[in-house]
């Protein structure tokens, strides 16, 4: 009886070397990005043009990328955060610069999305796609003319307004309304925003974060906050949604292309990114995600092909830009005060 | 006066069936929906089931969900059964506590199984350079799944009667034979249930699975919950009816079988009777 376990055992450990065996000796990259955030159908192509395979897994928040890059237990070759989480990962030391000379696409990128605030010097980042927040709301619903942030805490609209469900971008709208920056580090100005979402439990129906698709086409929330790409997608099922930057101005974000630490195909990473810009590549991902791409050509042949309508939201002019925020990285003490005041919310 | 509770009953019962099937029955509804939203109904379409099929990465992490589900829960049974007959076969006295620490992992949530598998696999890893990926995956999968083998085999071997195995070596059979000819058939509807709780279990693990897969592949629990930002597509509707109409035929299968092994059994001891 133990010679048998004792040979099943060992075919156990034989399949196992065998499964990681075979995984380590191939060339391959190790691509980490949001989930529904890419043409998938290009992974298989740059498979099929540089014979490096792709292994490609998804996220829900920088946040959760963040702590997975942190335990060390996952070796990603490319990873795509969000602006302020660049400049984390910046800060900590845990970008690897990148080598632009296999990267000659990054050409094509257009000059107003490099050497952002998030990454000053351009070294470790190579930007993706880009968006606004913005109110949509239903005509149908509401009749007025909306135009500021101040709709999300108007009583006239109790039980159809919509919240985003992290602390982040909910606190970013707050502050908009306020007339504060996004980025502020002064805890009165927190407070304030505090009271306001509070007191906005009187007339909100819920925090909601992909659940608003169905609530604004259904009719069951009138007005929220949301992306503008999402906005388009929302407008197919139902005509009767608006959407508005609002006066105060908003939030903008960046998604840009990195190499944490360490990768271990570094090359293969860059020719990665490098396939990425390209404005083929860069058409197909705009065509499936809905967001605006940071390569200047594909933005502009996109943006030929679109009505007015839905180009003034997907491009906005440079006044409403001039206009908006990116997120950065918050002092410690700050970012656990978010912690605490949304706690506070949420029970 | 006898009547009216069976109405109540069967009204209630027909409640409890609806509050378990809605959800999947909404679900199998809107695979076919023409639009991406999830409550709008905007015509019927097979498109989503066309497009499921040249979806790259959740066939890709479907793939890796169905093979992590059935070997972890073929190996698990495995070991699983001979571990139940190992504790079948202990002194109470060691049996009481080793099977107290086997119902641990059971009831210990999941998070502080997949993160200390999660850090044993780093720290080991570092030493004998390797990644996480499937081999890890597996591994987690196996290891939270033995316990449940054990516990669905273990009753089966203390209704079993153990004078069977005496006599079917009083009868000249060698240890390994009583086992394979007696103790396996005797205990095979627990071996196969615990089978089924096992690769069930594997199937739905996202938890686990998120801190041990690394960063070559992922589940299918693990690609849906990353879509939650944009929207799920309504590809995950088309896979879950998939998965759904698949679990259920399995289910019918096994209990078609039983019930015809229930059956030659009964007529068999009929005409034994006669």
């Amino acid at each position: 009886m133990k010679k048998r376990l004792a040979a099943l055992f060992a075919a156990l450990v034989f399949v196992l070397a065998l499964i990681s065996g075979c995984s380590t000796s191939k060339e391959e990259v190790n691509v980490y990005n949001w989930g529904e955030y890419i043409d998938e159908s290009l992974l298989k192509e740059f498979e099929k043009q540089t014979g490096i395979k792709v292994n490609y897994s998804t996220f829900t928040s920088n946040e959760a990328m963040y702590s997975v890059l942190k335990t060390g237990g996952a070796h990603y070759d490319v990873i795509i955060p969000s602006d302020y989480m660049i400049s984390r990962l910046i800060s900590e030391g845990m970008l690897e610069k990148l080598d632009f000379s296999n990267i000659p696409n990054y050409s094509l990128i257009d000059d107003k999305y490099k050497n952002l605030e998030y990454d000053p010097t351009g070294e470790y980042s190579v930007p993706y796609m880009t968006g606004t927040v913005g109110l949509i709301y239903n005509k149908a619903m509401i009749p007025d003319e909306i135009d500021s942030w101040g709709a999300l805490f108007d009583e006239r609209y109790a039980g159809l307004i919509l919240m985003f469900d992290n602390s982040r971008d909910a606190f970013g709208v707050a502050l908009k309304y306020l007339g504060y920056s996004l980025n502020t580090t002064n805890p009165d100005e927190l407070y304030e925003a505090y009271e306001l979402i509070k007191a906005q439990g009187a007339v909100r129906q819920a925090f909601v974060m992909d659940q608003i698709f169905d609530k604004l086409e259904s009719g069951e929330a009138a007005i929220g906050p949301y992306y503008a790409g999402d906005y388009l997608i929302m407008l197919e099922n139902n005509p009767d949604l608006e959407f508005v930057f609002p006066k105060e101005g908003t939030n903008r974000f960046v998604d840009a292309m990195c190499i944490p630490k360490g990768a271990q195909n570094k090359k293969n990473a860059e020719l990665f990114i490098n396939f990425m810009c390209s404005t083929e590549a860069s058409l197909r991902n705009m065509d499936v995600v809905g967001y605006t791409s940071a390569n200047r050509e594909a933005s502009e042949q996109y943006a030929a092909m679109l009505d007015d309508h839905a180009k003034a939201i997907l491009f906005p002019s440079d006044e409403i830009l001039a206009n908006t925020e990116v997120f950065l990285n918050l002092p410690q003490d700050i970012l656990n005060l978010y912690d605490e005041l949304w706690v506070k919310i949420k029970s | 006066m006898r009547r009216r509770p069976r109405v109540a009953s069967r009204i209630f019962l027909a409640l409890i069936y609806l509050f378990l099937y809605a959800p999947i029955f909404i679900m199998i509804v809107f695979s076919f929906n023409a639009s991406k939203s999830r409550s709008v109904w905007s015509g019927f379409t097979l498109d989503w089931y066309t497009e499921l099929f040249s979806d790259s990465m959740i066939i890709s992490s479907l793939t890796t969900t169905i093979g992590v589900s059935v070997i972890a829960a073929i190996v698990a049974t495995i070991a699983g059964t001979f571990a139940a007959i190992g504790f079948f076969n202990m002194r109470k006295r060691w049996r009481s506590p080793l099977l107290a620490i086997n119902n641990i992992p059971v009831m210990n949530a999941d998070i502080v199984t997949g993160v200390s598998l999660c850090l044993l696999f780093v720290s080991l890893g570092s030493v004998l350079k390797y990644q996480l990926g499937f081999g890890t995956l597996l591994i987690a999968h196996i290891t939270f799944n033995i316990p449940y083998v054990i516990l669905s085999v273990l009753p089966k071997l203390r209704q079993m009667d153990r004078n069977l195995v005496d006599a079917a070596m009083d009868l000249g059979c060698t240890w390994f034979q009583a086992f394979y000819k007696v103790i396996i058939p005797e205990i095979m509807p627990g071996i196969i249930n615990g089978m089924m709780i096992a690769f069930t279990m594997s199937i739905d693990d996202f938890v686990i699975s998120y801190f041990t897969a690394g960063s070559k592949v992922q589940t299918l629990s693990m690609t849906i919950y990353a879509m939650t930002r944009m929207r799920i597509s309504p590809k995950i509707n088309a896979v879950s009816t998939l998965l759904f109409l698949f679990i259920l035929l399995l289910l019918i299968i096994i209990n078609v079988r039983q019930i015809r092994q229930e059956e030659r059994e009964k007529k068999l001891r009929t005409l034994k009777s006669k």
